[in-house]
């Protein structure tokens, strides 16, 4: 029989960097069910018997948060053999209270001391010995960045899972409140598992709700634990649930107190603070962020002689998927004598569709390890602590800044960095938000338009980021008083983990993850995607008989657009270009700039067309006026984003309801804002005569403006549950 | 009553009560933010919220309009 181990500790103890070097490459990376929490298990390197299941990084075992209740559910019901709980010597004191918390469960715990080694540099001195007797486990010492002691902490947690003797129950209960604790035990004894009795006692005494429902006790008893409680708090003249932590820390300081001899002076400033002072620092603080970002923007995505990500990106589609790819292609259908249809399924469809989104490869890659190298330091908990301010009043959390700045490259990439969020709200607002921001791919749309109907105006390029970045901030504003949103805790109690060396393992393995599931999707979604709209582009009836069409106009796509064209009437896509921009709208599927080659081809321009699409200005010029070219442009901006981008909003989300809400949204947006734009824009220009959709638009105006204003869903006090998401998980 | 909100950049007070009751309660606490226990105001971020806090050894930020649920001496 295999033993499973449960890791588990504060988050920045170091939990990840032990999880990698106790399983090496042997790891299984998915979510937990029904969640957006990572779930991560794997073998212990040398021991294929023992698997290590990490579970989330935690300060508590409350009901309030998914991570929380992920890990506390994992722990009562899976019943793991044992707990390697680490813990961050150099913040030891809040770090054991989750010990405390992890004791309670009557299961074998071994407590692992990490960072041992700066807690020696700070002169500093914890006696294990002392340490392990006052918690009743084993404790022992261990640096996970320095791969020192990891195995032996690993190996004593195997050894208490075979002994299986569970810690020695804590004196940490005084009188009263001990006294509560027992009389519920009573109370309850029989009616849940022997080894958790505890647990089950002082979460009852907690008034903890999903233990009271998983519980189900007859009234009777819950009237007497409701006694017993209300006799310890009249004593103590506070709440239960305060009674506890205070207890908990109380004693936390008793065993501190004991076993750690500290160098420095309460309130002492480490390397770290004197780190922050200058980082973190009023008023330098926004420079130095503007600063890292620029730089890692620049070498990620830039124009410029170091900016080795866009050299990486040019090179992959010049080079790769401008000749070497197509290349060795043809010459092997060549030489198997694959011809016509087959022959342009996979060069037009497949590698092209393929190349197109793969270019972004190198540059995400780039993005990705400054991104994974920032978290890694502890530089993430800075910027949230830097914009909260500004981002808070839309919803969003400070650290929304980063996707939506990556976004502006490109989307997917920006998507995938929401990751980064812990607060389940805030995380899915900026995931529903951060397509809106006007990405590299854009930009040639806003090209074209500027260039054919704007003459060349730079306004316009200004304008359609300042429409993005109102999109963002009206939809979060009015999205953040939905119940969905709404009823959700964010509580922004954040802790500023001390600075670090990044590990070089983990910032590589991050940075492979989440490229690799990029790769990925563009094996998967971008090809299939690509498939059918190579298919739907280049067949069609002609004469009557079905078969591959040299003419665009011909094909299944334009018959498809002519079709629903008319869903565009009220944003003005009148007449001959109708089913041009419409067809267009859905080509920017596959991938943004596909917009403008769909102009090209449609207004039949048979050569290499530039990225701006210069030479069909003058075509576009006569089919679309002012203020049909800005509603196309508006609604193509904000509108659902590439399949790409709709990929890594399902990823992220993990959940077919919100997927299809965060695009059904995007779209219904860009509709009504085109629309407005259109209609009323038009009413006063002159170029559109009042008629039933002015009043629509003008409903739909005063209808934004409503959801902005109105007071919104207050969530009753106290009332922050989340049962709803975590039923899924229940089952 | 003075709250943690109140309290000036660099001094250091001590916890009366927690006010308030919820899950940012509960995460105030858990993070050791108790009754008796001593915090340091560190500083205030660069646009005025949230502010840092030296406590049990380590820092910790919280808004404003969460400090005011914590009560100081």
């Amino acid at each position: 029989m295999g033993l499973k181990i449960a890791l588990a500790g504060n988050p920045n103890s170091g939990k990840t960097t032990l999880f990698n070097s106790l399983t090496g490459s042997n790891q299984y990376v998915g979510n937990w069910p029904g969640v957006t929490v990572e779930k991560k298990e794997g073998h212990l390197k040398g021991n294929k018997d023992v698997v290590i299941q990490d579970l989330p990084g935690i300060y508590s075992l409350s009901p309030y948060t998914l991570e929380e209740v992920v890990s506390r559910s994992y722990l009562v019901t899976q019943k793991p053999d044992a707990i390697l709980n680490i813990v961050d010597g150099t913040n030891i004191e809040r770090n054991l209270y989750l010990t405390t918390q992890l004791l309670e469960l009557g299961l074998p715990v071994v407590l692992a001391v990490n960072m041992i080694d700066l807690v020696r540099k700070n002169g500093d001195q914890i006696d294990l010995n002392k340490l392990g007797k006052a918690l009743g486990c084993e404790a022992v010492e261990m640096s996970a960045l320095k791969s020192k002691g990891s195995m032996e902490a690993a190996n004593k947690a195997v050894a208490a899972a075979k002994a299986g003797r569970a810690a020695e129950p804590l004196q940490m209960y005084t009188g009263s409140v001990e006294e509560a604790i027992s009389r519920i035990e009573e109370l309850i004894n029989g009616k849940v598992d022997a080894q958790y009795l505890r647990w089950y006692a002082v979460k009852l005494f907690e008034r903890d709700e999903r233990i009271e429902e998983e519980l189900q006790l007859d009234s009777s008893v819950k009237k007497e634990v409701e006694n017993a409680i209300v006799k310890c708090e009249k004593e103590l003249d506070d709440d239960a649930e305060s009674i506890i932590t205070n207890q908990r820390y109380t004693y936390i300081s008793g065993v501190v107190a004991k076993a750690v001899k500290k160098k420095g002076a309460k309130h002492s400033m480490t390397t770290s603070d004197k780190i922050d002072r200058i980082v973190t620092n009023r008023i330098l603080a926004l420079p130095i962020f503007a600063g890292i970002m620029f730089v890692i923007y620049a070498i990620a995505m830039g124009g410029y002689s170091f900016s080795i990500g866009t050299m990486g990106t040019d090179w992959v589609n010049d080079v790769l998927f401008g000749e070497i790819v197509p290349g060795a292609v043809d010459s092997i259908l060549g030489a198997l004598h694959v011809e016509g249809v087959l022959y342009s399924l996979i060069q037009d469809g497949i590698v092209a569709g393929v190349g197109a989104v793969l270019g972004f490869v190198p540059q995400i890659l780039v993005l990705f390890l400054f991104l994974a190298i920032l978290e890694d330091i502890g530089y993430m908990a800075r910027v949230a602590f830097i914009m909260d301010r500004i981002f808070r009043r839309f919803g969003l959390s400070g650290k929304s800044f980063i996707p939506m700045l990556v976004a502006t490259g490109c989307g997917v990439p920006g998507i995938m960095a929401s990751r980064t969020i812990e607060q389940d709200r805030d995380r899915k607002m900026t995931i529903m938000t951060t397509g809106f921001i006007p990405c590299g791919a854009k930009m040639p749309i806003i090209g074209l338009f500027a260039g054919a109907i704007f003459g060349g105006s730079s306004l316009v390029a200004t304008s359609a980021f300042f429409i993005g970045i109102a999109a963002v901030v009206i939809s979060g504003i009015m999205l953040k008083k939905f119940k969905a949103f709404a009823g959700e805790p964010a509580p922004f109690v954040m802790e500023l983990p001390a600075y670090h060396l990044p590990s070089v393992g983990n910032v590589l393995r991050a940075t492979w993850e989440r490229g690799w599931s990029f790769i990925k999707r563009a094996g998967t979604v971008i090809l299939l995607s690509s498939i059918v709209l190579w298919f739907l582009q280049g067949f069609g009836f002609t004469d009557g008989t079905f078969g591959m069409v040299e003419d665009n106009n011909t094909s299944l796509l334009a018959a498809i657009g002519n079709a629903i064209a008319w869903i565009f009437y009220p944003l003005g896509w009148v007449g001959d270009m109708a089913w041009k921009a419409t067809v267009a709208t859905f080509t920017g599927l596959i991938a943004k700039e596909e917009v403008v080659n769909t102009f090209g081809v449609l207004y039949h321009y048979s050569g290499e067309l530039s990225e701006a699409g210069d030479e069909v200005w003058n075509l576009v010029a006569a089919d679309f006026t002012a203020l049909t070219a800005y509603s196309f442009m508006i609604f193509n901006l904000l509108c659902a984003p590439c399949f790409a981008a709709m990929g890594a909003i399902k990823r992220e989300m993990n959940n077919t309801k919100w997927t299809l809400g965060a695009i059904g949204y995007m779209c219904g947006f860009a509709y009504v804002v085109a629309m407005i734009v259109y209609q009323l824009g038009g009413l006063v220009t002159g170029e559109v005569g009042f008629n039933f959709f002015t009043i629509v638009a003008a409903a739909a105006l005063v209808g934004m403006i409503y959801l902005l204003c109105r007071k919104g869903y207050q969530p009753e006090q106290g009332n922050y549950s989340i049962k709803g998401k975590m039923s899924v998980e229940a089952r | 009553m003075k709250t943690l909100k109140d309290a000036r950049v660099g001094s250091t007070v001590t916890v009366a009560k927690l006010h308030g009751e919820g899950p940012v309660k509960r995460r105030i606490m858990d993070m050791g933010i108790t009754k008796g226990v001593e915090i340091q105001v560190r500083k205030v971020a660069p646009l005025g919220d949230p502010m840092e806090l030296n406590i049990r050894g380590y820092e910790l930020s919280v808004r404003k309009a969460d400090a005011e649920m914590v009560e100081i001496q």
